[in-house]
């Protein structure tokens, strides 16, 4: 889909460019490169092309070509870098997916339901969510309004799982679904982002005061005591998810997210001291008190000791990723079914295995570049709230994929978390891509010249805060 | 906001590229390891994609890949069970390769260079890589009769062509089947290895013929014998044959078999002690000869040599540390510390049989390409010579007079010449004589060299042994339609 390389009315404005063009062109080549993995995948293991291959191809370009449209029309001045990242994690995703379903029907497994098309479907939910937000949030602003409705939500679904029976919301131990009339959906995945949001509008609000410092300790100046609260309760909120859901790797996101957020907001490192140690403490008393941590962490010091039970899925992950090596097996030619769930929490190993050293770096290189653009929105659009809420989605990738990866490659106990974008899972592609859709917004009015020609922020009813210019 | 904002950054910059530093740890630095654990079954299944090369012998596949409908696409079946067990070895999924399996492995899985230029071939004509065969030097009948003829008992069977050291028949017991450790079902495999590794019981995975080596007791008479005869000594010298004989600078006194006497006189000639096999003749035969010349003919027969393959590895014949003139004495019976594989012993047979030139033992007679046309065959190679083809015919008159009239009746055969040597070494206090005999047959012309081993049989080699070696013998006459 070849693209003027600048926005005629960008040209008009001056001197930025929207750089739509060059979002073309990757976008381009990211679904080169996802059909053409699609094929080699077919050839490797079965021989020959699938006839569906050709309707895969078209409906893959047709989603990337509608949400090119809808940025160029409305957030012409987005990053050009966040939605080809997207495109070339979802496509490796799809190729992947697809991969170990034929494995899966060359095993003759009884589970014939093929996951790749379902995962296809969620991807273009998550692309008319995307489309839906860009076209009716036109100024990210307007959210900090709806601050306190969304953390209810968000405080809800985190909860919901906890006080369903167990028949509708436990699967492998954790409680982190809603399973209704055969969907299942990890709610966590949207409070994440209520709360993220939610997060932002807050510290936006409270960060003056919490920036306070009562008294200087070893050269970090602490807070009042009176403003631990909300760190505190952030704590608890994420304690009660760990001891309700057995869920670590959500309790460990959102405390995450929360104190680097707390950080940015009122420039003060000891929070993040304080928010480390109080995770060491929770950290401490959740080993000792609670044996599925206790579990993890034994397994994750040392897997080859529980080869036949709970380290297998790790010890199948790491012989995976050693027998991938540098150039790896090439996609089809491994064996990534061997690692148990390797659609969804040890999706990487699967990488790993068959694209080898490069193919996972190069995957890790495309997230570093979704987060440091993310991070770089952040840095340059003008607003606190934008500030804010840009650096906590970045953050919240980072975070997520960092805690992922190093829990499928043995750097970190595993922590049932999902790797954005990459994994099976439709509640986590979908709220990644309204994760995304946020960030471009928030990119274009950071990159959209505030001259004349912006377009009138519309908020309907009028803000009682004073826009910075 | 900005300051913290860049700090983030960078902590993410940090944090990822303790993913990459980790990630480059595990499929650069630990790869190999993690590739050659042998939990990891991905490298063995990407074999079993492939159809791997047969084992045959005399036409027939003993092992052989067929077909499955499961998700590793060929099975390993052993159609003649526990037959060649101990030859061919398992191919398990959870125990990896053993014996043949593993030391032809290249070839049977077609990545040994000789293969090369037919995979570059496959390349160009879609065909999938399949593996090479071995076709192998074993006599289905002698290998038959061995383990016939070792049911029962523990122990092992050794049987050599003397002219070109080809391997005609290996067996050891107990044995197990190694299709049951070759299924495609990890329980299964399990559970059939806990049961035949059940007590503490010899273990059916050791193969005795070459995998752990045993006093040879009078054995090694034949190999004193050959150093004196090397030193002018002839059948007929007399030699001092006492019924008791008190160890030099010692008071140990070493008697004769059941406590017998060799001779009423005390002495006889060196044929007739080995026929009956006096202990007291051939411990005073090796004094006077010196530990130099005794340890070197054992030496020449191929004690002390190293890393021998067949190709299967051959663990060490040694003479052992000889400190003094009693040591020697009890050396010069087999006793002490002198220690032979099964496989040595018929050696030292073949090489008597072939005029004193000992022939490199060998199994793998051809090795095919997946088409089946010959890519390589073994060509009988000397290894070394030990004694005079005079030497050798000497020998040869004192081991017939072994089974002729001597310890070793019970492996005549009618109407032929069988010239052998038993053997009776005592363990240790309490546990019972292993048992030996060697010897080839038909004498003046040798087809056929055997050794055979029955662990704490309890009996003489005479009488657990050599009717065994005759077994063995005789079937391998019947086969060549004698």
């Amino acid at each position: 889909m070849p693209g003027p390389l600048t926005d005629p009315r960008g040209t008009a404005a001056g001197d930025t460019p929207t750089r739509r063009g060059t979002e073309a062109a990757l976008l381009g080549f990211a679904v080169l490169i996802t059909v053409v993995a699609q094929a080699i995948v077919d050839l490797t293991v079965t021989g020959s092309i699938r006839p569906e291959m050709a309707g895969f191809s078209a409906w893959i370009a047709a989603l990337w070509v509608v949400a090119h449209l809808v940025v160029r029309k409305w957030a012409s001045y987005a990053d050009p870098l966040l939605l080809p990242a997207v495109a070339l994690l979802v496509g490796l995703g799809l190729t992947v997916i697809h991969r170990l379903d034929l494995a899966a029907e060359q095993v003759g497994s009884s589970v014939t339901r093929e996951d790749a098309p379902v995962q296809l479907v969620w991807a273009t939910l998550g692309v008319a969510l995307f489309v839906g937000l860009l076209v009716t949030v036109r100024d990210h602003r307007a959210l900090s309004r709806f601050a306190y409705t969304l953390a209810l939500l968000g405080i809800v679904l985190l909860a919901l799982p906890a006080v369903l029976p167990a028949s509708m919301s436990e699967v492998n131990g954790a409680k982190i679904w809603i399973r209704v009339a055969g969907f299942s959906i990890q709610p966590g995945e949207f409070a994440k982002l209520c709360l993220i949001v939610f997060f932002a509008a807050y510290l936006e609000d409270k960060r003056d005061v919490l920036a306070l410092a009562s008294r200087k300790v070893a050269g970090l100046e602490l807070p009042r005591g009176r403003d631990l609260g909300p760190v505190l309760l952030a704590w608890v909120l994420s304690i009660l998810v760990l001891v309700f859901e057995r869920d670590l790797g959500s309790s460990l996101l959102l405390f995450g997210i929360f104190v680097v957020m707390l950080y940015i907001a009122t420039e003060r490192a000891s929070w993040l001291f304080i928010g480390l140690g109080l995770f060491a403490g929770g950290a401490l008393v959740a080993y000792q008190v609670f044996g599925h941590v206790r579990a993890r962490v034994d397994t994750w010091l040392d897997p080859f000791a529980y080869v036949d039970g709970a380290g297998y899925q790790l010890v199948q992950s790491l012989f995976g990723l050693g027998t991938g090596g540098l150039f790896g097996a090439g996609l089809g030619g491994g064996r990534p079914d061997q690692v148990p769930v390797a659609k969804s929490d040890f999706i990487a190993s699967a990488v790993g295995e068959e694209l080898g050293l490069f193919g996972l770096v190069a995957v890790i290189v495309v997230y570093l570049v979704l987060v440091e653009r993310g991070l770089r929105t952040s840095l340059v659009v003008r607003d606190p709230f934008g500030k804010l809420l840009a650096a906590g989605l970045a953050f919240a990738i980072a975070w997520q994929v960092f805690v992922v990866l190093g829990g499928v490659t043995g750097l970190l106990p595993l922590t049932g978390l999902t790797t954005p974008f990459l994994a099976y899972g439709g509640s986590s592609l979908v709220a990644n891509f309204v994760l995304v859709a946020l960030l471009v917004r928030i990119s274009d009015a950071a990159r959209r010249p505030a001259a004349p020609h912006a377009a009138p922020v519309r908020l309907g009813d009028a803000p009682t805060e004073v826009v910075m210019p | 906001m900005n300051a913290p904002l860049r700090r983030v950054a960078i902590s993410v910059l940090v944090l990822f590229t303790l993913l990459i530093v980790n990630v480059n740890i595990i499929q650069v630095v630990r790869a190999d390891k993690l590739r050659e654990d042998d939990r990891n079954t991905r490298v063995l299944a990407e074999e079993y994609d492939r159809e791997r090369g047969s084992i045959v012998v005399a036409g027939n596949e003993i092992a052989v890949s067929v077909p499955t409908e499961d998700q590793l696409e060929y099975l390993r079946t052993y159609p003649q069970g526990p037959l060649y067990a101990a030859v061919t070895g398992y191919y398990s999924l959870v125990y990896g390769n053993t014996a043949l399996e593993e030391a032809e492995n290249d070839v049977l899985a077609g990545e040994d260079s000789r293969l090369f230029v037919r995979r570059i071939a496959d390349l160009f004509t879609g065909r999938d890589p399949a593996g090479g065969d071995i076709v192998l030097t074993l006599d289905p009948a002698v290998q038959q009769a061995a383990m016939d003829g070792l049911s029962g008992v523990t122990g092992a069977v050794v049987a050599l062509d003397p002219s070109t050291g080809a391997i005609l028949g290996m067996a050891s017991t107990p044995t197990y089947d190694p299709a049951q450790l070759s299924s495609h079902d990890p329980a299964a495999i399990r559970a059939y290895m806990d049961q035949i590794t059940a007590g503490d019981g010899p273990d059916p995975r050791v193969n005795r013929a070459i995998g752990d080596n045993y006093p040879p007791g009078s054995l090694f008479k034949v190999i004193v014998s050959a150093a004196a005869l090397k030193e002018g000594y002839k059948p007929d010298t007399v030699v001092p044959a006492p019924d008791i004989l008190t160890l030099p600078q010692t008071s140990t006194q070493l008697r004769n078999f059941n406590n017998s006497r060799c001779s009423g006189s005390q002495e006889q000639p060196l044929i007739d002690a080995l026929t009956i096999s006096c202990n007291t003749a051939f411990a005073q035969l090796g004094i006077d000869l010196g530990e130099d010349k005794v340890r070197a003919m054992a030496e020449a027969f191929g004690l002390d040599d190293e890393g021998m393959e067949i190709p299967l590895p051959v663990v060490d014949s040694h003479v052992g540390d000889i400190e003094s003139d009693a040591a020697l004495g009890q050396t010069s019976i087999g006793q002490r510390d002198v220690r032979m594989t099964v496989l040595q012993a018929a050696l030292v047979a073949a090489t008597v049989a072939n005029d004193g030139k000992q022939m490199k033992p060998y199994l793998v007679d051809q090795v095919l390409a997946p088409d089946l046309s010959v890519i390589d065959e073994t060509d009988p190679e000397e290894l070394r010579e030990p004694i005079s083809a005079e030497i050798a015919d000497q020998l040869t008159q004192m081991m017939i007079s072994v089974v002729a009239r001597g310890s070793g009746k019970a492996a005549r055969i009618q109407g032929m010449d069988v010239a052998g040597k038993t053997g009776t070494a005592q363990v240790r206090e309490g546990v019972r004589d292993h048992n030996w005999f060697m010897g080839f047959a038909p004498a003046d012309d040798p087809k056929i060299a055997v050794a055979v081993f029955v662990a704490n049989g309890g009996g003489t080699g005479g009488d657990t042994s050599a009717p065994i070696a005759r077994k063995v013998m005789q079937a391998y006459f019947e086969g060549q339609g004698g």
